[in-house]
């Protein structure tokens, strides 16, 4: 087995996490957003494995279990709800989304 | 293993990187589902063969074909590459970028000041979070269970055909 610090899969999360949350910031595309927010989930999953890691427990795993259910519903409304702005709008730009009135 | 460790998690950040810059959207989804499989090699050397397993199978094999499946239906042309060129100006990066460092560099001050630690040497398997999972969690994972039925209601409700009645609104 790997003499690996915690603090360095802490690291690797944090870093994706932030990436992730760049492309939330940055990206105007709808699509790049939900990758952005899948990416934001799965570093968060990280963290809670390389914490069950540390003390040997199946906690952390189960815990990104979770997220794992959490991503998969989250994804199928996601697209669910892309589908549907793209047949009104027929972009997928978050910048025309900007009034309440359908 | 520490090798593996260090040049999976290289690859995943940079995977990542081409994920949250790259203009066409497959080649995105491309680049996320190898980030997702180098994750997958660093939760293997965590000592987590089933959530390396799970990786694969779910994200990289069910989550991303979806969001494929999703991208082809809408047919994007090369007419959205140039959409993203005209949305995606190297101003817009600096300030979500500078935000986005600050908070990496919070984490890692946060992380530099605990006592180091290593991880534990043992490999949890499926046995193990099995049995956690029906005893201790059975309470997440019947939560778990109705938050699928949600979405997977809500996804047939926003994906049906507009009935008549929705038309005259």
């Amino acid at each position: 087995m790997a003499q690996i610090p915690m603090e360095h899969g802490l690291l690797l999360a944090g870093i994706l996490f932030v990436l992730g949350l760049t492309g939330v910031l940055v990206r105007r595309n709808i699509i790049f957003l939900l990758m952005s927010i899948e990416i934001m989930l799965n570093a968060a999953g990280l963290a809670f494995v390389v914490a069950g890691a540390r003390w040997g427990e199946a906690g952390g795993q189960i815990m990104f279990l979770f997220i794992l259910a959490i991503t998969a519903a989250e994804v199928a409304v996601g697209l669910a709800l892309v589908l549907a702005m793209f047949k009104k709008v027929k972009t997928l730009d978050t910048n025309v989304l900007n009034q309440l009135k359908g | 293993m520490n090798a593996v460790f260090y040049l999976s998690s290289i690859l995943a950040v940079a995977a990542t990187v081409m994920v949250i810059t790259q203009l066409n959207a497959v080649h995105a989804l491309l680049y996320l589902v190898v980030s997702l499989l180098s994750l997958a090699v660093v939760f293997f050397t965590l000592g987590a063969p089933f959530i390396a397993a799970l990786e694969i199978i779910v994200y990289a094999g069910a989550i991303m074909v979806l969001f494929i499946f999703v991208i082809m239906m809408l047919n994007l042309g090369k007419e959205s590459i140039g959409e993203e060129i005209h949305l995606l100006s190297g101003k817009m990066w600096i300030g979500p970028s500078l935000i986005a460092a600050i908070l990496l560099i919070e984490l890692t001050y946060i992380m530099a000041l605990a006592p180091n630690q290593e991880l534990g040497q043992t490999i949890v398997g499926p046995k193990e979070i099995g049995v956690a999972l029906y005893g201790r969690y059975m309470l997440g994972v019947e939560l778990a269970s109705f938050l699928l039925l949600a979405g997977l209601v809500a996804a047939y409700h926003l994906g049906r055909k507009s009935q008549p009645s929705d038309e005259q609104q």
